[in-house]
């Protein structure tokens, strides 16, 4: 009785194997080849360490690389908001107050208007500062950069 | 055995002094409940603007998980002082009928009036509830941004206030108050804004 079986099973026996093995291929490229974000993690576990990106403070300032270049900040910025009811920055590096804060004043180029006429206070198109100057975390270059400053 | 009997007297002083300890006891309990920061928000005239701007802010959660909440700013801590901002406070009730400030709108409209009050009360105590938690004897300059440091050796000499710099370090600023107006100075070197 237990021969009979077994002669039958042998073709029931390799289409298995021979299924387990596909299936074992296609999982086996589907997840070299789809991974998400977090990287090849099971769900459950701890994703990757990232790097914390400190905001970096530069006493002095950063040299600047080129003419006209808006000059990266060397400060943190996260507590100054800029909204359409004001705009922090503008606390120390107003024409009004930047003295008495110590700080820059905001570039010549930052009360000339759409028309090219001067403006009395900072131009529109100068009042959201970071569209241009943006602060600096200490990490180091993903690529090297060979750039010299002129 | 009247009242003015020794025994009467007796009575009488004892009954004063245990209705005492309880009133006394219950006023201080609800003193304390109502110096939770789940008080102040259970309104949500405080809830849905100032607590959620603050939230954002360092004095919600910081590297050192210390947390400032909103009585540690805004309600001072000797009893003296405690007993009469909650007795001014009582005007928030009735703001709170009257729905003065019970939308977004009415709240933004309302609010460089409000922020003004709490300014000049904070100026008015050279911001004594700043410096509750913070103490220029205790900041170790070398260890501050050169920005923070020059303007502090500053303040020292010239008596300046934490307030008079540092608005808006919990909720956004009120529209209308213009930063580059209000920073103190020793000399009178400003330049106008022609
Ligand atoms: C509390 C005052 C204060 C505020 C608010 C402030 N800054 Fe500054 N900022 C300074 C000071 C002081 C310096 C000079 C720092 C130094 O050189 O070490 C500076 C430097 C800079 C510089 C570099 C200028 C140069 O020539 O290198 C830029 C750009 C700048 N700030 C942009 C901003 C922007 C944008 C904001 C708002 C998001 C802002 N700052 C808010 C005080 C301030
Ligand atoms: C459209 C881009 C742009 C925007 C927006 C902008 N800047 Fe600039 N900023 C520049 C450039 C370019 C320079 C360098 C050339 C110059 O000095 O005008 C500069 C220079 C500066 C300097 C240094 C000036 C000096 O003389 O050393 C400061 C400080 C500054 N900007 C602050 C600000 C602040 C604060 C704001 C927002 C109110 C702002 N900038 C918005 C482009 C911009
Ligand atoms: C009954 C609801 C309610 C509760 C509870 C409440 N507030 Fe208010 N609060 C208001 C209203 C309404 C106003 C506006 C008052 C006005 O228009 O003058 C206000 C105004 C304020 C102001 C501005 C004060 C001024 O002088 O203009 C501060 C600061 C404040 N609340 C803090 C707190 C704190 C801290 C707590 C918790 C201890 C708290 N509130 C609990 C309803 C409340
Ligand atoms: C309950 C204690 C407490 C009270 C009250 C308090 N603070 Fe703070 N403050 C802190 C703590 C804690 C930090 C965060 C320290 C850290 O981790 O760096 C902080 C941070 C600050 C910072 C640094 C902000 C930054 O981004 O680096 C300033 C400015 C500040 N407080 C000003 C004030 C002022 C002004 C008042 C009064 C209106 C005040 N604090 C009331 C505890 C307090
Ligand atoms: C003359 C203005 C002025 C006064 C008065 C003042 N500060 Fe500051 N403070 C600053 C400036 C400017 C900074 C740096 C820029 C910023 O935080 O926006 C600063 C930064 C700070 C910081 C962060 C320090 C750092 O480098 O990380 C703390 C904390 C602080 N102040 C607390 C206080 C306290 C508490 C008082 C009152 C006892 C006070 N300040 C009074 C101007 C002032
Ligand atoms: C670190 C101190 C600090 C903490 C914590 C704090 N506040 Fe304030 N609050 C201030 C200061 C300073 C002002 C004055 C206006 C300004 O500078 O933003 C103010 C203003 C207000 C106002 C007037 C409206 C306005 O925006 O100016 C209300 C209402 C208020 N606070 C409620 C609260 C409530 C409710 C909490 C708790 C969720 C809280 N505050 C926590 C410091 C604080």
């Amino acid at each position: 009785m237990f021969k009979t079986i077994k002669s039958k099973t042998l073709f029931q026996k390799s289409l298995t194997i021979f299924l387990l093995a596909m299936t074992a291929v296609m999982f086996s490229s589907a997840a070299m080849s789809v991974q998400s974000l977090r990287g090849d993690r099971p769900l459950d576990s701890k994703s990757n360490k990232v790097s914390k990106h400190k905001v970096n403070t530069e006493e002095g300032g950063y040299d600047r690389n080129y003419k006209l270049q808006p000059p990266l900040i060397p400060h943190k910025i996260e507590k100054y908001r800029i909204t359409l009811k004001g705009n922090g920055c503008l606390k120390c590096h107003s024409k009004k107050s930047h003295k008495k804060e110590k700080a820059p004043m905001v570039g010549k180029s930052h009360f000339i208007g759409r028309d090219g006429k001067e403006t009395k206070t900072i131009s529109k198109r100068r009042y959201f500062c970071n569209q241009c100057h943006a602060p600096q975390t200490k990490d180091s270059p993903l690529v090297e950069n060979v750039y010299e400053g002129i | 055995m009247g009242l003015f009997s020794k025994e009467g007297t007796f009575k009488v002083l004892f009954f004063g002094f245990v209705m005492g300890v309880i009133f006394w006891g219950g006023f201080n309990t609800v003193l304390e409940m109502t110096n939770k920061e789940a008080f102040c928000i259970s309104c949500h005239e405080m809830e849905d603007n100032v607590y959620q701007e603050y939230t954002d802010t360092i004095h919600y959660s910081n590297r050192t998980g210390v947390r400032a909440t909103c009585p540690d700013c805004h309600v001072p801590k000797e009893w003296i002082h405690k007993i009469i901002r909650k007795i001014q406070a009582s005007n928030e009730l009735y703001h709170k009928l009257m729905g003065t400030i019970d939308t977004r709108e009415k709240f933004e409209s309302h609010r460089l009036e409000l922020a003004k009050h709490e300014w000049a009360r904070m100026e008015s105590v050279n911001s004594r509830e700043c410096r509750n938690c913070h103490d220029f004897e205790s900041m170790d300059f070398d260890k501050q941004e050169s920005r923070s440091s020059d303007r502090h050796e500053e303040a020292i000499d010239n008596g300046w206030s934490c307030i008079q710099c540092h608005k808006g370090i919990a909720h956004h600023l009120p529209e209308g108050y213009d930063p580059s107006d209000d920073s103190p100075s020793a000399s009178e070197d400003e330049e106008k804004d022609e």
